[in-house]
């Protein structure tokens, strides 16, 4: 990787007057499980690296009168151990637990989680979020085996986020701090699907640092369900995040993000709209799968992927209020 | 995955030495690479916000409880300032690009990849790697059970399993075999060593009942 200079504040103001006004120049490292790679691979080649896991607030996972807050830093192993997220939003729990790897999920933050950049070969080879050469896009007829069903280009990566599907349906936020001040954006608006090589696929700039994720209170039943090609250390081929507020046994209100199919995550309002005043059994589990993958536009290798995450909805649906098939 | 270099490895081997003279260099000598390390100079802890590099720094890494001296860049990770500046070759360098396992050591108890964490980031944090773990000429219990139960082919992932093992058993002293599974799911084998590795792991677990894991 290129020489960089480094630097480990010890507070958030420091670390933000340490941050270029423009992406590129200067990188935010926490967990590192993609930063490094990223920089091996001269992908990014800051000339400043600074790291954030010396800011003590932006660590540990506290219960707030809103609802829940995870520190940025907060591992992706605490994520899948603790306790209260366990019981109160096993999505999230589900969703980090997903991640095979020890290693990663001891390294692994939360934020990192969130602002890793794609895996998408075409990029980690050089060729851009959008993948083209001499102007053309690569996807669409090459190999695509692992690429979006939903979004219609002109990027084809999908989201690599765990978390991004389970905050989507939880309703949470996050907190992008800067010199100037902060804000706090939906995760559903966190995502971006970029239409040009100079947009970043999340809403964060460059001189911010998202420094934690906001989940309102529970009263929801949630779960995440990835299908996966092995037990070990590979991504998923599709994910389904859902969380449902009830009344009883019916569902008052329901909310299905898909993982793994898209450049962002992808809600998918119809089997969010068809599952309300229902209650979940195998059926109508099945009925929001189908409704979930409306639409897709598979490529010419991918369209495994819409039976994956129909599946992966209807298991997530079961799963969530502890139904069986 | 792409396979360039960097154009410039910032030390190497001295002398053109081979690895294997390289390590064996190391049981008669020691010194002659641990010149840097013999250093007695204070390391200042690096004040807050001040910028460090992009040239070499001086750093203390905590290495099977022992401060060891360096000084590397910033871009310099942790298992190539194990491998190429304190000449400990156990953690491997296979994928470098935290994937396969092979350079798995424990950082502050937790299993990590090393060749994802920069060197000057893992200061103040006790390292753990596959020299620390024989006591003397005897195999530590994991180590046994790897070689009783056929965990190793070629060999070259074996280190970072029994590490990522090692972190494993610390935290799950009574595992199941479909625990074993999930908590190796870090590691790969492209012998297909798989099988043998989790008997040692549960043989390794069995063995260690009672006794202090360590």
């Amino acid at each position: 990787m290129q020489a960089f200079e480094y630097a480990n504040p010890a507070t958030l103001p420091d670390a933000l007057g340490l941050l270029a006004s423009e992406w590129g120049p200067t990188d935010v490292l926490a967990g590192g499980t993609d930063l490094l790679s990223l920089m091996k691979e001269y992908l990014h080649t800051p000339k400043r690296v600074v790291n954030i896991k010396g800011i003590k607030e932006l660590a540990g996972i506290q219960k707030t009168g809103a609802g829940l807050r995870i520190g940025a830093l907060v591992t992706m192993d605490e994520i899948a151990t603790n306790a209260e997220i366990r019981n109160e939003y096993k999505s999230l729990a589900d969703a980090a637990a997903g991640i095979p790897s020890p290693q990663i999920r001891h390294m692994g933050t939360a934020g990192g989680d969130l602002c890793q950049r794609p895996r998408c070969w075409y990029y980690r080879q050089g060729f851009g979020l959008l993948a083209t050469k001499d102007g053309q896009p690569l996807v669409p007829d090459g190999e695509n085996k692992y690429h979006a069903i939903f979004g219609g280009g002109p990027a084809y990566f999908v989201s690599a986020s765990s978390l991004g599907p389970a905050l989507i349906a939880l309703g949470a936020s996050v907190k992008l701090v800067s010199a100037k001040g902060s804000r706090d954006v939906p995760a559903a608006k966190f995502f971006v699907i970029p239409k040009d090589e100079r947009t970043r696929e999340i809403a964060l700039r460059p001189n911010e640092i998202l420094t934690e994720i906001l989940v309102p209170g529970a009263a929801t039943k949630s779960a995440t369900y990835e299908v996966r090609q092995k037990e070990a250390l590979d991504w998923p081929l599709a994910v389904a995040a859902v969380a449902l507020r009830m009344n009883g046994a019916t569902v008052t209100s329901a909310k299905v993000v898909l993982g793994h199919v898209a450049p962002i995550p992808w809600e998918a309002a119809a089997a969010g709209k068809l599952l309300a005043g229902k209650t979940i059994t195998a059926a109508t589990a099945e009925a929001a799968g189908k409704a979930a993958v409306e639409g897709a536009q598979p490529l010419s290798q991918n369209a495994y992927k819409t039976q994956l995450a129909k599946v992966a909805v209807k298991r997530a649906l079961l799963d969530a209020v502890k139904a069986r098939a | 995955m792409n396979s360039r270099k960097d154009p410039k490895l910032p030390v190497r081997p001295s002398g053109g030495v081979s690895r294997r003279g390289f390590v064996s260099g190391l049981g008669i000598g020691g010194g002659a690479l641990g010149t840097g390390l013999l250093e007695k100079e204070a390391v200042a802890a690096p004040a807050p916000a001040n910028l460090i590099g992009p040239g070499p720094a001086a750093i203390t890494l905590t290495i099977n409880g022992k401060p060891v001296n360096l000084k590397v860049e910033p871009r310099v990770t942790l298992l190539d300032a194990l491998r190429n500046y304190i000449g400990m070759t156990g953690a491997k360098n296979v994928c470098d690009r935290g994937v396969c396992g092979a350079c798995t050591v424990i950082m502050a108890g937790k299993t990590v990849y090393s060749c994802a964490v920069l060197a000057i980031d893992a200061q103040g944090k006790n390292i753990e790697t596959i020299e620390g773990l024989a006591a003397g000429n005897s195999l530590h219990p994991i180590s046994a059970a790897f070689v009783a139960n056929d965990g190793q082919q070629c060999g070259y992932c074996t280190s970072g399993f029994v590490m990522a093992a090692k972190g494993f058993l610390d935290e799950h002293p009574n595992p199941t075999m479909d625990d074993v599974k999930h908590g190796l799911g870090g590691n790969l084998c492209r012998c297909g060593t798989y099988m043998g590795v989790r008997k040692a792991v549960i043989e390794a677990a069995a063995n260690m009942k009672g006794a202090k894991n360590g």
